[in-house]
């Protein structure tokens, strides 16, 4: 028997931003990492950082930002209680998703055609600063599109619940606190973006 | 029992566009700066944008501006805490 | 696990669960004192498992040269023997045994914030150690790099590393999800009256040290994510030959791993500001000075991890900066020792099973505590660096500090849960043989390792025989006491003397219900007019 302890949004959206601060932070071990680096091979980053796809890099921004606008109107079209909306805004988001994924897909296949990838005899040959760039960037874009994937399959989740007609205007904590994870997702690519892209 | 607490704030979609348009903006507007030839110089310039891209999407799409102190306070301080991390690690880094 | 029903002298308590029934009303329970005991019992198994392979090393260490086991056999023992401890047993035990248990209860609630997450915590815990244990056996064997996983050599030896390490990754996972949860429950769900001011101080503890699991565990997780990386693709990133920084590794590592000191002995500094008032009969000696300087430690000791690096290459300045800083860690603990100490003071001091747990480990703590300036002094830190002395410095904060928290815990709340308790005179037959066997074993390690006996070796040189024949003895004394302690306490929880509500005469929230404790905790929601130590407003004289 556990009886179920009255609703709490505002506690259930404490939780989700504490997650959200360790997200954060295990990011954040990675940017420590980077800037550490930074300071030791400025030149070989600035270098391997040339080399990169600007074109990927910017079209991703644009296509992450753009998907955290549309599950933020989602959460808006929630409390005017449009939920074919709701639904079409999430189905927006995860088509961003999946679209960014697609692109990593097509930019990493591209990288590693060219001989770089951690542990490459091209990369190994080369001067070690560009190496640990690239290990960087690798590791780091890696866990974002795992957090993107995650996000994802999280909003396709909560839309199938506005479908049950279980989140609706009254009681939409759940689309709350999937489109913070979502976001989130959006603020770690904010600062990959020109870190690893624009550094040249 | 269901309370719909009543101190939500609906932002219309208007505003969220708005912001929208103000974050592609930057976002354009970073890698313009970066195409300048500034050097390595730029890197601060390019997370004040990030950072305040960032502000941004916490800010509106996130809601904080419209959230209690608390959650504020606590962002603060996970905030402070990832840039003490960063930061003492550089005692060791830059007198090495 | 359960005691049988009919030994429970209330039959409406958590004991007698209403839903599903036998392993399974346990192990998918969301009912917080439930997931409580399911910590307490499998924290206490790896604590079994980490204290044979302790004794075993001490067995090894009886004499020089090889005894029972050899070098490869006893680097995996003290690898293994330290991520049990630390990983496996205090970090989930203390909040996932103790906070789960009372503090919910504390603070008047029916629950944590999350229940759900909260027994997906313990799964993920579960899981995790799981996981461990199968890197045991399988792969190269049990890892051999100590607990601290430091690259190069954890990059590069053949032992079962990754694995190891990955299941570290998984109980640091559960360890956020309990802190997230227990700072939602105290934000949220304190029930009409309880103020902050009015929360118990092993809930302030419980608190500060839930920020720590939030905000260092991550860091912790990413680092372990990059020793896999290294190991598996080869990323180079701690690989000096390849432009990485094996300095960095440790710089990640112990910007959790000194921070979750904290996680260990913060919760037990609660139980003892919580256990010595009620054993006194004193409200505590500046309550707001305590609660706060629990913040205070969980903030100064998140900035402290660089004075674990003095000898390794480190800049000067940086080793000036954390030598600085990790003086300013033993503001808040002296705080709080004084305080304890001027709580004991005039009065009326009962001298019971949790207080002399509780009052040994003023001692302890203390003396741990003072050591812990001799290694935060980068001077003398270089002499006795990777000695025995650290051994013996961080066994007196964890185990004396810490550990023997736990069993004040254990003595003091766990007849609550059972309605039973146990008896009195062999607990403190125990108590004395723990704490005598305690000092021998480790003062005896800080001695040899100011004559320069380094830590992690299987083999000494021979002047070094008696001090760590004598250390050997002083471990057995130690174990005979732990033995009999658990003996005589569970024995007594399930045949014993029933208890009242309140058998110590406490004034916080716990000691107002029946024990056991409903399943709801509170048949009515309380409304709290008192102080935690108030005994007069409680109504007790």
């Amino acid at each position: 028997m556990s009886s179920q302890p009255h609703r709490d949004d505002a506690g259930a959206k404490l939780g989700m931003w504490l997650f959200l601060f360790t997200e954060l932070l295990l990011f954040g071990g990675l940017f420590l990492l980077y800037s550490a680096y930074l300071a030791r091979y400025p030149h070989e980053f600035a270098v391997a950082g040339a080399r990169m796809h600007l074109v990927f890099g910017t079209l991703n921004t644009v296509i992450l930002i753009s998907s955290s606008l549309l599950v933020a109107m989602a959460v808006t079209a929630i409390q005017k209680g449009e939920r074919r909306t709701v639904l079409l805004l999430l189905g927006g988001t995860i088509l961003c998703a999946a679209v960014f994924l697609f692109n990593k897909y097509l930019e990493w296949s591209a990288e590693i055609n060219r001989g770089i990838y951690p542990d490459s005899p091209r990369l190994n040959a080369g001067p070690p600063g560009e190496s640990v760039f690239y290990s960087l960037y690798y590791l780091t874009v890696g866990l974002h599109g795992l957090h993107v994937l995650v996000g994802g399959t999280l909003l396709a989740i909560v839309a199938l619940r506005v479908r049950q007609g279980a989140i609706h205007a009254g009681n939409f904590v759940l689309l709350e606190n999937g489109a913070l994870y979502w976001h989130l997702v959006d603020l770690v690519w904010i600062f990959i973006f020109p870190l690893y892209y624009l550094i040249l | 029992m269901i309370m719909t607490e009543p101190k939500h704030h609906i932002i219309g979609y208007g505003s969220l566009t708005k912001i929208w348009l103000l974050l592609l903006f930057l976002t354009g507007l970073t890698v313009w700066v970066s195409r300048q030839g500034i050097g390595i110089g730029h890197v601060w310039g390019s997370l004040a944008i990030a950072a305040t891209k960032a502000g941004l999407v916490i800010a509106f799409f996130m809601q904080m501006r419209y959230e209690g102190r608390l959650l504020r306070w606590l962002l603060f301080v996970a905030l402070l805490i990832l840039a003490i991390f960063i930061g003492l690690t550089f005692f060791d880094l830059l007198y090495r | 696990m359960s005691p049988a029903a009919e030994s429970q002298p209330v039959s409406s308590s958590f004991w007698n669960d209403t839903g599903r029934t036998g392993i399974f009303s346990w192990i998918f329970s969301t009912d917080h004192k439930r997931i409580g005991l399911l910590y307490l019992y499998t924290a206490l198994t790896f604590f079994l498992i980490a204290v044979v392979l302790g004794v075993l090393m001490r067995i090894e260490l009886m004499a020089p040269g090889r005894t029972i086991m050899g070098a490869q056999t006893y680097n995996a023992l003290f690898t293994v023997h330290g991520v049990m401890m630390l990983f496996l047993f205090i970090i989930p035990g203390f909040p996932g045994a103790f906070g789960n248990l009372v503090m919910p209860i504390q603070i008047g609630a029916q629950d944590v914030a999350f229940p759900r997450l909260n027994l997906f915590s313990w799964w993920l815990y579960i899981i995790g150690a799981a996981i461990i244990i199968t890197s045991l056996f399988t792969g190269g064997g049990p890892p051999d790099t100590g607990w601290t996983f430091y690259v190069p050599f954890s990059a590069r030896t053949g032992t079962n590393v990754s694995l190891a390490v990955f299941g570290v990754f998984i109980v640091g996972f559960s360890s956020i999800l309990t802190g997230l949860n227990f700072v939602t429950t105290i934000h949220r769900l304190r029930a009409d009256g309880m103020t902050w001011g009015r929360l118990p101080l092993f809930v302030w503890s419980l608190y500060a040290t839930a920020w720590v699991q939030i905000l260092a565990t991550p860091i912790l997780g990413i680092t372990l994510v990059l020793v896999i990386a290294e190991r598996l693709l080869g990323t180079g990133l701690f690989d000096p030959a390849r432009g990485g920084d094996p300095l960095m590794y440790q710089h990640l590592f112990w910007i959790y791993s000194h921070p979750a000191v904290y996680i260990m002995i913060l919760p037990g500094m609660g139980v003892i500001s919580d256990i010595i008032p009620v054993f006194s009969r004193k409200p505590i000696f500046g309550y707001k000075m305590i609660a706060f300087s629990s913040l205070a430690i969980a903030a100064a000791g998140s900035l402290v991890w660089g004075h674990h690096m003095f000898t390794s290459g480190m800049s000067d300045m940086a080793i000036l900066v954390f030598s600085f800083l990790t003086f300013v860690v033993a503001i808040p603990s002296a705080i709080k020792v004084f305080n304890w100490v001027s709580t004991l003071y005039r009065g009326s001091i009962s001298l019971e099973a949790p207080m002399l747990f509780a009052l040994s480990f003023l001692l302890l703590f203390s003396i741990g505590g003072l050591t812990g300036l001799i290694l935060g002094a980068a001077a003398t830190d270089i002499h006795v660096h990777d000695t025995q002395f650290v051994v013996g410095h961080f066994h007196y904060v964890i185990f004396g500090g810490g550990v023997f928290a736990f069993f004040a815990g254990m003595h003091y709340w766990l007849p609550k849960f059972y309605g039973r308790r146990y008896a009195e005179k062999p607990a403190i037959v125990a108590w004395v043989l723990l704490f005598v066997g305690f000092n021998i074993t480790y003062f005896t390690m800080m001695v040899l390792g100011m004559k320069g006996m380094p830590r992690r070796y299987y083999d000494y040189l021979p002047e070094f025989t008696a001090l760590n024949l004598a250390s050997t003895v002083g471990s057995w004394i130690m174990v005979s006491g732990l033995l009999l302690m658990l003996a005589n306490l569970f024995h007594g929880l399930l045949r014993g003397t029933p208890v009242g509500n309140n058998p110590w005469e406490g004034a916080t929230l716990e000691w107002s219900i029946p024990s056991p404790p409903p399943t709801e905790n509170f048949v009515v929601e309380p409304v709290v007019t008192h102080g935690p130590y108030d005994f007069k407003g409680a109504g007790i004289p």
